[in-house]
């Protein structure tokens, strides 16, 4: 029923985008888009509270039809697009405003509606050629909008490349690994995947590895990331919010499905890859994110972190399962669902405020914005919000899941094995790393993009977005305040995803997953052992009112005391007033944390000296230009690009351009399939 | 291991304690902590020398509740040598501004209070007092590192 | 009054005491350092006269300040007391259900981010500087908190303080293991950093380029400087304390008693001054370190931690 509103909702949203004139079209369409959303929501809660539900529509594809089914998995996942989907949507209303073109032109309005549609079909396809066909359509459909905004910014076309060629690479591995698998299970649906036995290690391994480079470079994991900064940063905001809060979300849900469901948990080494590409990702991405200074494409790194440590717990879920720790499993997974969750949540939201700084300022260089409290005080605060999840900082709900994640790493149980009892610790020492380097990538953000004085013209002219962006922020808050808070109140869905994984596991010799090591009232996280007797406990609530009882207690206490306050310039050391020009920056921010990570960074630093006519003692000028490139792609991605190049080169040979040969060539294929037919 | 021998052989190298100087009316809301910050408004450095060695092990004026500190913000008196230079007079200025009330300006030296030997010279604008309120004079060109302690006691009250 | 009652007014009794100890401990680490330079020095309460007097001072903002600037003082604060009343300090009982290591090193850290924030609000070059360096501090010294108390966890099973020390307290002799003593090793060293004291930082200069926390806080006057100093010296006790009480818990109290309790309380403040005097003297030998040496000395610490970690998973 509700997956009907969200689809009719869609079809109205891309009607809409065609049919109604320029001035209500972004309204119109964000609202129906809003509306697809949240029944894509309500479907998932409600999948997500156990109930099943499964129909095939035949002979949409050719040669197949699209099966759908929802289970608690589905559920979780169709939760978070579709939560998303509304934030976004109602976003949009105010972000594309009524101009008609860029962001809000027919076609891009169009695609909208068509890409949240298909990110909530991926979750609940229940074939093989359903996953393909609306995973290929996220991506076509995201891929296109990505390229909105190509004739006002360089770097889109760029950006876009990367982003087709890195997600159609995706694509074949993963088109590749399926069609083996349903061709060694006898079928395509999931259904006669999970009922197919005796199928080859060997072919499930590898069908896993395909499967996870189409995931997870979906996901934007090291070293499949090259894409996420560009195309997070180059697109309009809303599109970065949805690809960075929802899609990504799917190559989780993917690497799940396959791994612990369809492909029954496989054996440890699977899960070591996961856990080591989460470990790489997790540090990789937020080093990255410390000293990037565009602010989006600094929330893009960050998702790469996030993700990772989303991996992490999958990955040590998998490796608990399979050495039959089943609390420890339980806990990681758990951690990583709701990870998931709440990044979903804050990662919206942080994108959309940064969306609404891009808007009001026109600029996404956090070295020439500033001051933007003063006059956008909702966005600022809301952005600030988002920022303390993120950092995973309590009362956030970053830190809740990064709590849970780091308490199933405590307990690599007594008879767990060298691999990881050493593994353990040292991915406890990477969460531990990941979250400081975290808290000063996100003070970074908010330090210097939002306040102080402002660094640049237009930042000082920057004026507060319009109501329904700071609505659609606000929703996104609101969703991270309800995770921060009951985090509880999701663990009976986690509970059921676990139990739906495990029933498929048991009949294969797969990991094991503890239903539900998290319990707890209303207001009280516990982590629980078999036995019964609590190991750790936190009580979220209780810390957020703590913190802020106190702190107005003390404030108002210390008003009472002692004199007025008075508003003077600050302090110069005597000299003139400051100008913004003395500020620190976002660069001179992170100059010391790059300094510590040089040698992982490698930045590119050119000084031009312009020495005075006179004397060369004389300095006229100093320029300083740094670039910090992305490594992984200088040396994995270039040699193979260089590569690629030269190969062409060479093969323009081949076609000079005289139809002589070119029939020759057919001849010759003519022949080559001939003699093979008839070898054969 | 030298550092301990020396610690242990050179004991306390503080004197006794210079009598306490009047007590000021400014003492009473200072409850017997006085945080100064140091403005060098021109002088020739003898004062400096001079303060440098009231905060010196030898006459200790921190034993008393007085401090240096590195912030007109943080301070609540400021110490003030030399006669006020046409450059210094703007930094004067904001220095003071920049104390949160109550402050106090203490002028030290001959300088400070009259100009001294650069009265009327080039580039000297004139005494601390043209410049900033002052509440207390430590007179001498330098004065005693005595002096100055026995001045900061009467504004601590120790 | 019922037990759960006792609690709260046990975990209330132990925020307030280690509010009134905070000052004394700074005015003895203070009268120490002077002692062994040969000073008079200052008296040991004299960090609360200075605190009494800027509390009745007015207190300035910068004009681009916003209510970050503002908020800072009460917050900082706020974070520091909610952990002194949590943790295991004087009993090992908490009303919080567990003063969870990663909680308390989380509000550390909310407390630092806090301040960092102000510093970058008040618009000045010195302001984003103390900030700038205080976060790459915090960003190396947070993991290095977290792993080297896990290394102890690890042997109780649980991130709960209260259950680690109490683990301690009953069975002594698992408190020395190879993995403790590089795990305090670490430990001291983050107290040092977190705390803002030689080699990390110093916290008597008066050069704005040497300083790492008095930047952040040069904007501060009156209360709001009577809040944020408070603060630091209650974070200072903290460290202390975790570190007495983790690798020393003797005396603390585990049951609720009237008697058990008092012994607590003086144990407490025996133990945290003994270190803070030793921290002083510790600083008569010591020179700050370069600014861009400090990454290697906390990376140093990082490494024993996770040595400490490991020693004890492996080890047991």
């Amino acid at each position: 029923m509700a997956l009907a509103v969200a689809a009719g909702a869609t079809v109205v949203g891309a009607m809409a985008s065609i049919l109604v004139p320029r001035q209500a079209r972004a309204a119109v369409v964000g609202l129906s888009t809003a509306v697809a959303g949240g029944a894509g929501a309500v479907a998932g809660a409600v999948a997500a509270g156990g109930s099943h539900w499964q129909r095939s529509i035949p002979d949409i594809l050719p040669l197949a039809g699209i099966d759908l089914a929802v289970d608690p998995l589905s559920g979780w996942f169709l939760v978070l697009v579709g939560a998303v989907t509304t934030i976004a949507g109602s976003y949009t209303i105010g972000y594309v405003g009524r101009t008609g073109a860029g962001p809000g032109s027919r076609g891009a309005l169009f695609l909208l509606p068509l890409f949240t549609a298909s990110m909530m079909v991926v979750p609940i396809a229940a074939s093989v050629p359903a996953l393909l066909a609306a995973w290929e359509l996220m991506a076509v459909t995201s891929l296109l909008l990505v390229l909105t905004e190509h004739r006002h910014h360089d770097g889109v076309r760029a950006a876009a490349i990367w982003y087709a060629a890195l997600t159609q690479l995706g694509f074949v591995a993963l088109l590749v690994g399926t069609a083996w698998l349903s061709a060694a299970a006898g079928g395509t649906s999931f259904a006669a995947i999970r009922s197919a036995t005796g199928l080859n290690p060997a072919l499930t391994g590898t069908v896993f590895l395909l499967c996870v480079v189409g995931f997870a470079g979906k996901a934007g994991a090291v070293p499949l990331h090259p894409w996420l900064p560009r195309a997070h940063a180059e697109s309009p905001s809303h599109v970065s919010a949805l690809m960075s809060a929802a899609m990504v979300k799917l190559g989780i849900y993917g690497i799940l499905r396959f791994g612990f469901d369809l492909l029954g948990g496989g054996s440890a080494w699977w899960w070591l890859v996961i856990a080591v590409i989460g470990g790489v990702s997790a540090l990789y991405g937020i080093t990255q994110a410390a000293v990037a200074r565009d602010i989006k494409q600094m929330l893009a790194f960050s998702t790469s972190e996030n993700v990772g440590l989303i991996l992490l717990g999958i990955g040590f879920a998998g490796l608990y399962g399979l050495a039959g720790n089943r609390l420890a499993a339980g806990l990681a997974l758990s951690a990583a669902l709701l990870h998931a969750a709440n990044h979903a949540a804050f990662k919206a939201l942080l994108f959309t405020g940064a969306g609404s700084v891009v808007r009001a300022t026109g600029t996404r260089d956090l070295d020439l914005l500033g001051g933007l409290v003063r006059t956008m005080p909702a966005t600022t605060i809301l952005f600030g919000a988002g920022a303390l999840a993120a950092a995973a900082l309590p009362p956030g709900n970053g830190f809740v899941s990064e709590w849970l994640l780091l308490q199933s790493l405590l307990h690599p149980g007594a008879n767990a094995g060298t691999m990881l009892t050493v593994a353990a610790p040292l991915a406890v020492a990477v969460v531990a790393l990941t979250a400081g380097i975290g808290v000063a990538a996100f003070v970074k953000a908010v330090g210097t993009g939002f306040l102080a004085r402002p660094r640049s013209g237009s930042a000082a002219a920057a004026k507060e977005s319009p109501a329904s962006m700071v609505v659609a922020m606000s929703l996104a808050a609101v969703a991270c305040a309800v995770l921060a808070i009951v985090p509880t109140q999701t663990m009976p869905a986690i509970a059921r995803i676990a139990v739906a994984l495990n029933s498929h596991a048991q009949r294969l010799p797969g990991p094991e997953l503890v239903a539900a090591p998290v319990s707890g009232e209303l207001l009280t996280v516990r982590v629980t052992q078999a036995a019964g007797g609590s190991i750790a406990t936190i009580w979220p609530l209780w810390i957020a009112v703590a913190i802020v009882a106190v702190t107005l207690i003390i404030a108002t206490t210390a008003r009472s005391l002692g004199r007025p306050r008075r508003r003077t310039n600050a302090w110069s050391c005597g000299e003139g007033p400051l100008t913004p020009r003395m500020e620190y920056t976002a660069t001179s921010f992170a100059e010391p944390l790059q300094r510590v990570f040089d040698d992982v960074l490698a930045p590119e630093r050119s000084i031009d000296v312009t020495h005075a006519d006179e004397s060369e003692y004389h300095v006229a000028a100093v320029r300083f230009r740094q670039r910090i490139p992305d490594r992984i792609e200088n040396r994995v991605y270039r040699p193979i690009l260089a590569l690629v190049a030269a190969l062409g080169d060479r093969a323009r040979v081949l076609a000079n351009g005289s139809v002589h040969r070119y029939l020759g060539y057919m001849l010759v294929a003519l022949l080559v399939v001939l003699v093979a037919g008839v070898v054969r | 291991m030298g550092l301990i021998t020396r610690i242990v052989r050179s004991g306390r190298a503080v004197e006794k304690a210079p009598e306490p100087g009047p007590s000021h009316p400014g003492a009473r809301a200072l409850g017997g902590s006085l945080q100064i910050r140091h403005v060098d408004a021109g002088s020739c450095n003898g004062c400096e020398i001079e303060i440098g060695q009231a905060f010196s092990p030898v006459y200790d004026a921190e034993r008393f509740g007085a401090r240096l500190v590195a912030s007109p913000r943080h301070a609540d008196a400021i110490t003030v040598t030399g006669p006020v230079t046409v450059n210094m007079a703007r930094a004067l200025r904001a220095t003071y501004d920049a104390m949160p009330e109550p402050r106090l300006v203490i002028a030290v030296g001959d300088c400070a209070r009259d100009c001294g030997v650069f009265r009327r010279a080039h580039g000297v604008l004139g005494a601390v007092e043209d410049v900033v309120p002052v509440d207390l004079h430590v007179p001498g060109c330098p004065p005693e590192p005595e002096q100055i302690v026995s001045a900061l006691r009467g504004l601590t009250g120790r | 009054m019922s037990a759960t009652v006792w609690v709260w007014v046990v975990a209330v009794g132990q925020a307030v005491l280690l509010a009134i100890l905070a000052p004394y401990l700074l005015g003895i680490t203070r009268a120490v350092r002077a002692r062994l330079e040969g000073r008079g020095g200052g008296r040991v309460g004299q960090p609360w006269r200075d605190l009494r007097k800027l509390a009745r001072k007015q207190p300035t903002s910068p004009e681009d300040a916003s209510f970050v600037f503002t908020a800072t003082p009460p917050v900082l604060l706020a974070t520091s007391l909610v952990v002194a009343a949590a943790a295991p300090f004087v009993a090992t009982l908490s009303p919080f259900a567990g003063a969870d290591l990663i909680v308390v090193v989380g509000l550390l850290l909310l407390g630092t981010v806090a301040l960092a924030l102000a510093g970058l609000d008040t618009g000045t070059a010195f302001g984003g500087m103390g900030a700038s360096r205080e976060m790459i501090i915090a960003a190396l010294v947070e993991p290095t908190l977290l792993l080297s108390v896990f290394a102890l966890s690890v042997r109780v099973g649980s991130t709960d303080l209260s259950t680690i020390v109490a683990a301690g307290v009953r069975d002594p002799s698992r408190v020395f293991t190879p993995g403790s003593a590089l795990a305090a090793a670490a430990l001291a060293i983050a107290t040092l950093a977190e705390s803002s004291r030689i080699p990390v930082d110093n916290p008597t200069t008066h050069l704005e380029l040497t300083m790492v926390h008095e930047a952040m806080v040069l904007e501060y006057s009156g209360r709001d400087l009577a809040l944020v100093e408070w603060a630091s010296a209650l974070r200072l006790t903290i460290l202390l304390g975790l570190l007495a009480n983790l690798f020393a818990p003797f005396g603390i109290a585990t049951e609720l008693t009237g008697g058990a309790i008092a012994i607590g309380a003086v144990a407490f403040v025996a133990k945290v001054g003994v270190l803070g005097a030793l921290l002083a003297a510790g600083e008569v030998f010591a020179a700050k370190l370069r600014l861009f040496r400090v990454p290697e000395l906390l990376a140093g610490s990082f490494a024993l931690a996770l040595l400490a970690v490991l020693a004890s998973a492996v080890l047991g």
